[in-house]
């Protein structure tokens, strides 16, 4: 008897994640830290554990080094299994023809086999782009029960983000009449929030189906979730109620990391019934200085503050010198704050030496964006950056850029 | 590296009753996110030693739960890895061992398997960092028969320990307890690399003239015929003791030099929870302390190691003190000198003090 499992998750994790600009320069979007010691990519992986769905594809493509190592074995999320576990999907030769993954649907259609390896009844397609704590079982459970060919997971958006969405307009026992990409004129607020749950072989069909379709730009939202509706096969949107955040912009990012600050956070990383996942940083505890001053923030370990800290996420080994300031910022592993420089509203990215004195960004109150400093760059002493300024290269003493 | 290491648990429990009530000495809970064995653990696998027993006799639940399969010490292998060496009975034991011969003698199975040249043997009463491989060469290069780590300290407790006393190449000419010295010595800091086939001999040789104590019956007695080194270590070396010492050395973490010298250089492993990193509220008020992750902060903490999971209400002031795991304080408690095992519940305006020479001591699980 052939073994099989009941759902395959695919993750979709190869996009290039263009508008956080340089701190995408070398790794994927999924694999941008995120929240003090977690990657983007641990919330979906830890949705798909904490779900009971032990089998997973993470499709890669884009820069998909740093995503294979933090991924590994599985081991972290529990997913290293002797049937099943996570595997790491990238575009490979084929004898026909080979192609890198030219659209959602195309890099899920190019992994047919990987999933027809464990013969599943059902198929959830997730993205590796969003922060949110979502039950994939009570979903699966729904798309049962109603009996449905494809079930959209759904979020009500407020009217004027509508627009950046793909919007289900619905009938009230939740059937979808109609789906509409990023339309101009939304008719509802219901929004995809990409993820999918197909029954397998209607998937296996529609796939086929697309890739025969000269026409077809090989989306899920663009073309084979509308070719499905139009065929009338039975869809149906799943509500789901919560925090969840496309966290795909420089804002965005910066407010999805303080939205887990505060005595009663909008998004709770430390709720012990639903675990996040990740690999562990290796660093001793915290140490905090005799003139630390440390109001509202996250700081994971290995951190040595000696300086004030506020409203801020600091990730693991991340020094802040006496004298030093960092106010409203998001700064990620093994970066360096010198004695009396200044990181207002800014996301700082791993190992950046910020210099002497040195001033990134401006208050928030007055600022008129984010400032963001690419990995592995030094800041010189004295040096500034603007707010809202994006910079991937080295900073001079004095320098203002 | 061609040694295999075996680390005793259990061996100094006596020393701290507090805390060993219900745990190995190995599975005592330091520096705010670390288990005492995790550092001759960690000393073994950073020396390149891939295969290590581990010795238990009883308590040993809670350092099962902590080595779980040994992955965290990257130790989860088919080649070696970590054994878990439990108490062994067969006919002719006379239930669990006493001294540290009868466990080795509990082990020469695991040893005649082995196919290393050397042992690497540790306590885990210890915190240091040390590359053992430095004393594998050293005790290749003297061709010596046994080669004790020792390092040079003024012990001033009634502590039994052994204090070494070697000529200008290092070999040991005298060996003496601790009892009979005041100041300064060389202290044998239970730590040894001896040949693998050599120390079986030596088991197979003490049952059968009747020895009871590996120390006094061999160690002791043969220092002179035995070709036996002192291999000086320098580095910080802390002793854990008594409950004093404990507390002494664990507020010795608050100096960054020592902080760099244990965990600067290579990483120290222990087991991965998975807690959210540490929070800080509006009013926290942290100073000169080491926090571990998953904790929350609302009060006040000064000179005080806190941690995983532990909870600090508003208004609270807490200074001098170890918390442990998951430990949950309220609001507008004091605590000045108090060592708190894992999971105290503290109720809102619990005064509670002690003092450096004698912390005040909660025991797991204690509510107030």
């Amino acid at each position: 008897m052939q073994r099989k499992k009941e759902c395959v998750a695919m993750l979709l994790a190869g996009g290039q994640g263009s508008r956080l600009y340089a701190l995408t320069n070398n790794i994927a979007k999924p694999a941008v830290p995120f929240g003090a010691k977690y990657r983007i990519i641990d919330f979906p992986l830890s949705n798909c554990i904490n779900s009971g769905i032990d089998t997973v594809g993470v499709l890669t493509q884009y820069q998909p080094l740093m995503l294979n190592e933090y991924i590994g074995n599985g081991q972290p999320w529990d997913l290293d299994r002797n049937f099943g576990g996570v595997h790491i999907l990238s575009p490979y030769q084929k004898k026909a023809k080979s192609a890198w993954y030219e659209g959602t649907a195309n890099a899920i259609y190019q992994n047919l086999n990987f999933i027809k390896m464990y013969n599943p009844e059902y198929v959830l397609i997730l993205s590796g782009d969003h922060i949110y704590k979502m039950d994939y079982s009570k979903m699966l459970r729904a798309h049962i029960d109603t009996g449905a060919d494809c079930t959209i997971a759904a979020i009500e958006v407020p009217l004027k983000e509508a627009s950046r969405f793909g919007i289900l307009n619905t009938n009230p026992d939740g059937s979808i009449y109609e789906f509409e990409e990023k339309p101009k004129q939304p008719k509802s607020t219901l929004a995809s929030m990409g993820v999918y749950i197909f029954t397998a072989e209607k998937m296996y069909a529609y796939l086929e189906a697309d890739d025969n379709d000269p026409e077809s730009s090989k989306d899920f939202g663009k073309n084979v979730l509308p070719a499905m509706l139009n065929a009338g096969e039975r869809m149906f949107a799943y509500r789901f109620e919560g925090y969840w955040k496309d966290v795909g912009t420089i804002s965005s990012l910066w407010e999805a990391n303080m939205d887990l600050l505060g005595e009663e956070p909008a998004f709770d990383v430390a709720d012990s019934h639903w675990k996040i996942h990740s690999r562990n940083p290796l660093a001793p505890p915290e140490y905090l200085g005799e003139h630390a001053v440390l109001k509202n923030s996250m700081v994971a370990l290995g951190c040595e503050i000696y300086g004030t800290v506020e409203n801020s996420v600091l990730s693991s080994n991340v020094v802040v010198e006496e004298g030093a300031v960092v106010k409203d910022a998001v700064i990620m592993s093994g970066t360096v704050v010198k004695s009396g420089a200044s990181v207002r509203y800014s996301i700082v990215d791993e190992d950046v030496v910020i210099g002497e004195g040195a001033s990134i960004g401006e208050d928030k109150a007055a600022a008129k964006g984010i400032a963001v400093l690419g990995k592995n760059i030094s800041v010189g002493k004295n040096a500034s950056v603007a707010a809202g300024n994006i910079v991937d290269k080295n900073i001079a003493e004095g320098e203002e850029a | 590296m061609a040694a295999v290491g075996v680390i005793f648990s259990n061996i100094h429990d006596e020393n701290i009753p507090e805390l060993s009530h219900q745990r190995t000495m190995g599975s005592l809970p330091f520096g705010g996110r670390y288990r005492l064995i995790d550092f001759s653990l960690s000393n073994l696998v950073n020396s390149g030693v891939s295969t290590v027993g581990i010795i238990t006799k009883n308590n040993y639940q809670s350092l099962m739960d902590h080595l779980g399969s040994g992955k965290d010490w990257d130790l989860a292998r088919k080649t070696g890895g970590l054994i878990l060496l439990p108490p062994f009975g067969n006919f002719d034991s006379e239930g669990l061992y006493k001294s540290r011969l009868e466990a080795l003698k509990g082990i020469t199975g695991f040893l005649n398997r082995r196919n290393e040249d050397y042992v690497i043997l540790c306590d885990c009463d210890g915190v240091y960092r040390m590359d053992y491989s430095d004393v594998v060469d050293y005790h290749i290069a003297n061709q010596a028969d046994i080669t004790l780590v020792c390092h040079n300290e003024e012990i001033e407790n009634s502590s039994s320990y052994t204090v070494v006393k070697t000529d200008e190449s290092g070999r040991i000419i005298d060996m003496k307890s601790s009892e009979k010295v005041r100041g300064n010595g060389m202290f044998y800091s239970n730590v040894m690399v001896i040949g693998r086939v050599f120390l079986l001999s030596l088991i197979n040789d003490a049952v059968v003239r009747g020895y009871k104590s590996f120390h006094d019956d061999i160690l002791m007695k043969r220092f002179r015929s035995l070709k036996m080194y002192a291999y000086e270590f320098s580095g910080y070396h802390a002793t854990i003791d008594s409950l004093a010492s404990y507390f002494k050395h664990n507020m010795e973490l608050l100096d960054k030099s020592i902080r760099d010298e244990l965990f600067g250089a290579r990483d120290i492993y222990t087991k991965v929870r998975d807690s959210a990193p540490s929070k800080y509220g509006d009013s926290s008020v942290v100073k000169n302390s080491l926090i571990s992750d998953g904790c929350t902060v609302e009060g006040t903490v000064e000179n005080s190691i806190l941690f995983r999971g532990v909870k600090v209400g508003k208004g609270t002031v807490i200074r001098n003190s170890i918390v442990m795991q998951d430990t949950v304080i309220g609001d507008n408690v004091s605590m000045d000198y108090v060592i708190t095992d894992k999971n105290v519940v503290i109720r809102d305006r619990r005064v509670l003090a002690g003092c450096d020479i004698q912390p005040y001591f909660l025991s797991k699980g204690t509510m107030i």
